[in-house]
């Protein structure tokens, strides 16, 4: 059982119960869905830009634990970021969810060290994954919809 | 057993032996291999796929090793072994289903390319604009997608008969949907997602009623009902290899041969035909017509073979053990707090479909993955009934022929911890 308990970290289950930025933008610069039709998650994420800036995230939609938490840290950590900031930062989540070896300490992954578990859970990466990727195409201004198939 | 069954005369209306599971499972070599971290087995997942005995694993390295050749083509001796072992095979299937003729029976890669091959041969030349093909709510994607396809394609309407909130086709209204328009009438004879079992002989003499023709996916019916398709007067009926304890990638149409005979082909090849020139080509007769190419001949031989496995085990016993199963696994699974299940249809395969409170059921997967405990979670390639519902997704033990309580108490246990994670 200890993967599962470093699956399912307390600021995962935490994140899950208690999402932050769990609401619409009153006026966002972008909205995008990310959605995985394996499991059926589906969120709608919302970016208020300012200049290169990050200004604002929320995000609404339904999920798994890993997915819900995942969205909601991912926003709590990139508000105020710049788009390149946060290029770096889905580089450092992707790598670790993936088990690639990465040269930042757990002090520097601050949150996102949380889901270093999922690397052991093949089936899950989408999860975690899928709000970032989401987020991404929201900055990138390239699609409405982002789908993990 | 009711009274009234027990007051029928005669042996084979008496209460059926049980089941003897353990004989069963020893049968089955997966069943015996631990996952994960030592865990045993404990698959669940039955809906989607069955395991397979020795018996069935045996017959197919036994066709590799001594009888390998390709079917009705060669004069020399192990073609014909291959090709007689190939159509003992349609026998097989015929008697299974109380087919009237081995040319009623065309073997397909599943269900459904079965589903497809109708809609592409039967329904392109028979649907037209302005009329109606009728499916149900709790259709499984291959029963809805194909008849999609046909409509957009010829200007026709899909309809759709709704469900109440136990799972149930509502047959009133499913009535009321069969008009002069509606050709083509497709419903499975169980839901894969919610276990319901369908009225279907009701629902067959109600679309006839109406001149419809009617296709039933007996996917999730197959491998709990004892089906007669003559009894049933079903035009089509469709089901997979794979769920019925045999292997994948090979499947069955059947159909009326009158219907049969006059539909077109579908694909073109070898072995569909009778002679082809560069101007024209005759097509071979029922059921080849419909079987180009060189076909799955071990998934074939290997589907007979597990339908001689179920009938040596019987469909009734079979159908008793698993529905002791549904109500045990049912009673047990509400003593849970917070859990809900998904289809509380009267009648019901062994498929229990839930939600638990404040767990996403994409989470409860994981968390019995690491204790053994095979599941599926998602939208079972139902996303429609999924809205219907009003749930993003669900978790779904399907149980089949070698499931035990202990297994239905190993899922309740395993559902207790994925409460203790979440707490």
């Amino acid at each position: 059982m200890s993967d599962l308990r470093e699956l399912y970290q307390q600021v995962i289950l935490d994140h899950n119960k208690n999402p932050r930025n769990f609401h619409e933008l009153a006026h966002p610069t972008r909205t995008v869905d990310g959605y995985n039709p394996l499991c059926g998650d589906h969120y709608t994420i919302f970016v208020e830009m300012d200049g290169e800036t990050i200004k604002d995230i929320g995000f609404t939609g339904n999920g798994c634990a890993i997915s819900k938490a995942s969205a909601s840290v991912m926003s709590s950590t990139l508000k105020g970021k710049t788009t390149q900031e946060a290029h770096q930062l889905f580089d450092v989540f992707h790598k670790l969810v993936t088990g690639e070896p990465s040269s930042l300490s757990t002090a520097e992954l601050g949150r996102l060290a949380a889901f270093s578990g999922v690397s052991e859970f093949p089936a899950r990466v989408k999860c975690a994954s899928l709000p970032w990727h989401t987020l991404n195409s929201a900055i990138e201004g390239d699609k409405e919809v982002v789908s993990t198939e | 057993m009711s009274a009234a069954t027990e007051t029928q005369a005669g042996p084979s209306s008496r209460i059926v032996d049980l089941l003897d599971v353990e004989r069963v499972r020893r049968d089955f070599p997966i069943l015996h291999r631990t996952v994960r971290e030592n865990r045993k087995l404990v698959y669940l997942d039955n809906a989607a796929t069955t395991q397979k005995p020795q018996q069935v694993i045996d017959r197919i390295v036994r066709y590799y090793t001594e009888e390998n050749s390709n079917v009705h083509r060669g004069v020399h001796y192990l073609s014909e072994v291959a090709t007689a072992a190939y159509e003992n095979a349609r026998t097989t299937v015929k008697r299974f289903i109380g087919a009237r003729d081995e040319k009623e029976i065309v073997f397909t890669r599943g269900t459904t390319e079965a589903i497809n091959l109708v809609a592409q041969t039967w329904g392109r030349k028979n649907v037209g604009a302005g009329d109606e093909v009728l499916i149900t709510a709790i259709e499984h994607h291959s029963n809805i997608v194909p008849w999609q396809m046909l409509c957009d394609e010829k200007g026709a309407r899909l309809r759709v008969a709704p469900v109440n909130d136990a799972g149930e086709v509502l047959i009133d209204e499913f009535q009321k949907l069969l008009t002069s328009r509606t050709k083509l009438v497709a419903f499975g004879h169980a839901s894969n997602a919610l276990g319901t079992i369908n009225p279907i002989r009701k629902m067959i003499t109600l679309a006839h009623a109406a001149s419809a023709v009617v296709l039933i996916d007996g996917a999730q019916g197959v491998p709990h009902l004892r089906v007669d398709v003559r009894e049933l007067d079903c035009d089509f009926y469709a089901f997979s290899s794979h769920k019925i304890y045999g292997p994948t990638g090979v499947g069955v149409l059947y159909g009326k041969e009158a219907i049969l005979d006059a539909m077109p082909p579908w694909q073109g090849g070898g072995d569909m035909i009778l002679s082809v020139s560069f101007e024209k080509t005759t097509y071979n007769a029922l059921p080849y017509k419909f079987e180009a190419g060189t076909p799955n001949i071990a998934g074939v031989i290997g589907m007979a073979t597990a339908i001689d496995y179920m009938d040596s085990i019987g469909i009734e016993r079979i159908a008793a053990h698993e529905q002791n199963l549904l109500h045990y696994a049912t009673k047990r699974l509400l003593e849970i707090d917070g859990l809900r299940i998904i289809g509380t249809a009267a009648e019901k395969a062994c498929v229990i479909s839930f939600v638990l409170e404040g767990v996403h059921p994409h989470d409860i997967g994981t968390i019995l993955d690491e204790q053994g405990i095979a599941i599926r979670t998602g939208h079972h390639c139902a996303q429609p009934l999924m809205m219907r519902f009003n749930v993003p997704a669900t978790g779904r033990a399907s149980f089949a022929m070698y499931n035990t309580r202990d297994e239905a108490d190993a899922l309740v246990a395993g559902l207790e911890k994925v409460i203790e994670v979440f707490r």
